[in-house]
C-alpha cells in the first residue's frame, strides 16, 4: 500500500462524510421535531444540484449563487410541501409521514429523469487547480467542500444546542402543548424546520454537482447509505449524525483499499454491529 | 354466510377460466405480487410493522430457487421450498436486529439491509451479476407433471396462490393473528398481561419474509429469470403500495392492489418513468385520501348504506 493510495482514499472518504454527515444531520433535524423520517431527503438534495445545474445553463448564475439559490427554493417548495401534505398527516400514524414523502421522491425523481435522462450532466468546478501536498494532489474544490461542510455542520450543531432559539425547537419536540403556551407559534416553526432541513439538503446537492455528476438518481443512491447513519447514530441525535457521517465516510474510504468490493456495504456491516452493540444508538447514553 | 361463499366460488370459476381470456404469464405475475402484497399486509396491517425491505426475501428466494432448479434436476416444488426456506433463515437473522428499534426505525433499518442484500447478490458470482440470471427451467411437478407451458403452470401457480392465501387467513384469524392485532392498537396492554411483543413481532416478521419468499420463488419459475430488479428498493415500495391501495389490514385488499399496480405497469410498461411517477401519485392519492384503501373504502361505504337501512326498519318496526 502506498502513502498516495491512503491519502487518497482517506480524502475520497471524508469528502463521501461530508455529504454524509450533511445529509444524516438535516434528516435527524426533521426527524427530531416533527418525528417525520424524510424520505424525499435525497430527491431534495438532488433537486439542489439539478437547480444549481439549470441556473448555469440557462441563466449563467454561478455557483456561488446558486450555491444560495438553490437551496431557498427548495426550501420554499418543502414549506409548501410541508404545510400542504405534511401537516394534515401529522397526527396520524408516523408511517404515514415517511410514506408521503417517498412519494414525492418516487414522483420528483420519475419527472425529472423522463425530462433529462438517466446519465450524469458534468458540472463544471468553480474552483480551478489544487495543491501538490508531495504525497498527493489536493483540489482545491475538494479542500472547500470539507471545510464548508464542517463550518455548517459545526454551526447547525451550535445553533440547536446551543442558542435560544435551538432550546425552543428541543422544548417544542418535547411538549409542544407547553411551548405553544409560551406564545410560541410551534406549527409555524415546524415549517420552518422542514424548510431549513429540506435546504440544508438543497446546499448539499449544489456542494456535490461540481464533485459527483449531476443525475437523477444521485439522491436515492446516497439516501439508503445516510439512513444507516442515521440509525447508528441514534435517530434524532444531531452530533451523533454528524460524527457517525464523517466516520463512515473515512471507513468506507479505507475499505477500498483493503477490500474493495465491500466499499458499499460496509455501512450496512456497520449498522448490523451497532445495532447489536448499541441498540439504542452511539450518542445515546441511557 | 351464504353471500362469501357464493362469492369465493364466483371468483374460482373467474380464476379457473381466466387464461382463456388473458395471458397467462400476466395472470401469474398478479397471483405472485397477490401472495407478496399479503405476506407484507401480514406485517405492516396486522402487526403494525412497516418494513421496506421485503424485495430482499422476494429477490433472494426468486435466485435460490433459480439456480437450484439450474443446477440439479430436483422437483418444482422442492425448489420452490428451498427458496423459501433461505429468506425465513434471512429473515430470522435480520429480525433480531431490526426488532430492536421501535417504530419507524425499523422501516428504515430494513431497508438498509435490504440494499446490503443487493450488493451481496449483485457481486455474487452465481447471480450472473447486473445480466441476472437466466433460463430458469420449470423441471416437472413432483418429479412427474410437465409444466413447461405457461397454460397448464398457470394452474399450479392458482393452486400454490389459493393455498398461500389460505395460510394468510389462518395466521391471521388464529389466536396468533389477534394477539398480533392486540399489539398494533396497544403494545404496553399485551405486556401487561405477561407476553412479549418482541417475539410475536419477531414471528410474525419471519412467517411474513417466508411468504415473501414463495412469491419470489414463484416468480422465478413464471418468468424463468431472476434479475436485481427483483431485490432492489423500489421492489419494496411496489408492495407496500399494493397493500394501501388494495387496503391494509384487510383480506382480500393486497389482492385487488396487486392486480391494480401490476396491470398498470403492464400498460405504462413502454412509456418510460410515468409506471414509476403513476404509482408515486397513487400512494400519495391513497395516503391522503384513501387510507382504507380500495377494500376497505368499499367495506365502509357498504357499512354505512346498510346503517341508515336497518335504523330504518328499526323505526317501523
Amino acid at each position: 500500500m502506498t502513502v498516495q493510495l491512503l491519502a487518497g482514499q482517506l480524502l475520497l472518504g471524508l469528502i463521501n462524510g461530508s455529504f454524509y454527515a450533511l445529509l444524516s444531520m438535516g434528516l435527524a433535524i426533521i426527524f427530531g421535531l416533527m418525528n417525520v423520517v424524510n424520505f424525499a431527503h435525497g430527491a431534495q438534495y438532488m433537486i439542489g444540484a439539478f437547480t444549481a445545474w439549470f441556473l448555469l445553463t440557462n441563466f449563467g448564475v454561478p455557483y456561488w449563487a446558486a450555491l444560495v439559490i438553490a437551496p431557498l427554493i427548495v426550501a420554499a417548495l418543502a414549506m409548501i410541501m410541508e404545510r400542504l401534505l405534511l401537516r394534515p398527516l401529522s397526527n396520524l400514524d408516523h408511517l404515514y409521514g415517511l410514506l408521503a414523502t417517498y412519494a414525492i421522491a418516487l414522483i420528483v425523481e420519475g419527472l425529472v429523469r423522463q425530462r433529462y435522462g438517466a446519465t450524469g450532466i458534468p458540472y463544471d468546478s468553480p474552483i480551478k487547480g489544487g495543491i501538490h501536498l508531495g504525497f498527493m494532489f489536493l483540489p482545491w474544490y475538494r479542500l472547500w467542500v470539507v471545510v464548508f461542510s464542517i463550518v455548517t455542520c459545526v454551526g447547525t450543531w451550535f445553533l440547536i444546542e446551543k442558542t435560544r432559539l435551538g432550546a425552543y425547537l428541543r422544548a417544542a419536540n418535547e411538549m409542544p402543548q407547553i411551548v405553544e403556551s409560551f406564545g410560541i407559534n410551534v406549527p409555524k416553526m415546524i415549517t420552518l424546520t422542514y424548510g431549513f432541513g429540506a435546504g440544508l439538503a438543497a446546499l448539499s446537492g449544489v456542494l456535490a454537482a461540481p464533485i459527483y455528476q449531476v443525475s437523477p438518481s444521485m439522491g436515492s443512491n446516497v439516501m439508503i447509505v445516510v439512513f444507516a447513519i442515521v440509525v447508528i447514530g441514534g435517530m434524532g441525535s444531531i452530533s451523533g449524525a454528524i460524527i457517525t457521517g464523517y466516520l463512515l465516510g473515512i471507513v468506507e474510504g479505507l475499505t477500498k483499499i483493503v477490500y474493495p468490493e465491500g466499499a458499499n456495504m460496509v455501512v450496512f456491516v456497520f449498522m448490523a454491529a451497532a445495532l447489536m452493540w448499541r441498540p439504542d444508538g452511539m450518542m445515546k447514553s441511557n | 354466510m351464504n353471500k362469501t361463499l357464493l362469492i369465493a366460488a364466483v371468483a374460482l370459476v373467474a380464476a379457473l377460466i381466466a387464461p382463456v381470456y388473458i395471458y397467462p404469464v400476466l395472470l401469474m405475475t398478479i397471483l405472485c405480487f397477490a401472495i407478496f402484497a399479503s405476506s407484507f399486509n401480514l406485517l405492516l396491517g396486522y402487526a403494525g410493522l412497516l418494513s421496506f425491505g421485503h424485495a430482499m426475501f422476494f429477490g433472494t428466494s426468486a435466485y435460490i430457487t433459480g439456480y437450484i432448479l439450474k443446477t440439479t434436476s430436483i422437483s418444482l416444488e422442492l425448489a420452490l421450498l428451498g427458496g423459501m426456506l433461505v429468506s425465513t433463515i434471512m429473515a430470522a437473522l435480520v429480525g433480531l436486529l431490526a426488532i430492536r428499534r421501535a417504530g419507524i426505525q425499523f422501516a428504515m433499518i430494513t431497508l438498509a439491509f435490504s440494499q446490503f442484500v443487493y450488493f451481496v447478490l449483485l457481486q455474487a458470482s452465481f447471480t450472473g451479476g447486473e445480466n441476472g440470471m437466466q433460463g430458469i427451467p420449470r423441471n416437472a411437478l413432483f418429479g412427474l407433471i410437465d409444466v413447461k407451458d405457461s397454460f397448464h403452470f398457470y394452474y399450479v401457480v392458482l393452486a400454490v396462490s389459493a393455498l398461500a392465501l389460505f395460510l394468510f387467513y389462518r395466521i391471521v384469524n388464529s389466536p396468533f393473528g389477534e394477539i398480533l392485532r392486540a399489539i398494533k392498537d396497544k403494545e404496553p396492554r399485551v405486556e401487561s398481561l405477561g407476553m412479549k411483543p418482541e417475539q410475536f413481532k419477531y414471528l410474525a416478521f419471519v412467517l411474513s419474509a417466508s411468504l415473501a419468499g414463495l412469491a419470489g420463488a414463484l416468480k422465478a419459475t413464471v418468468f424463468q429469470f431472476a434479475t436485481l430488479t427483483d431485490a432492489s428498493w423500489p421492489i419494496s415500495g411496489e408492495v407496500i403500495l399494493m397493500t394501501l391501495l388494495g387496503g391494509l389490514g384487510t383480506l382480500s385488499g393486497p389482492m385487488f392492489g396487486a392486480a391494480i399496480v401490476v396491470i398498470l405497469n403492464d400498460e405504462l410498461a413502454g412509456l418510460g418513468e410515468w409506471a414509476l411517477i403513476a404509482q408515486g401519485v397513487i400512494l400519495l392519492v391513497v395516503i391522503v385520501f384513501f387510507r382504507r384503501g380500495f377494500v376497505g373504502e368499499i367495506a365502509a361505504l357498504l357499512a354505512k348504506w346498510k346503517k341508515p337501512a336497518k335504523s330504518e326498519a328499526e323505526v317501523t318496526a
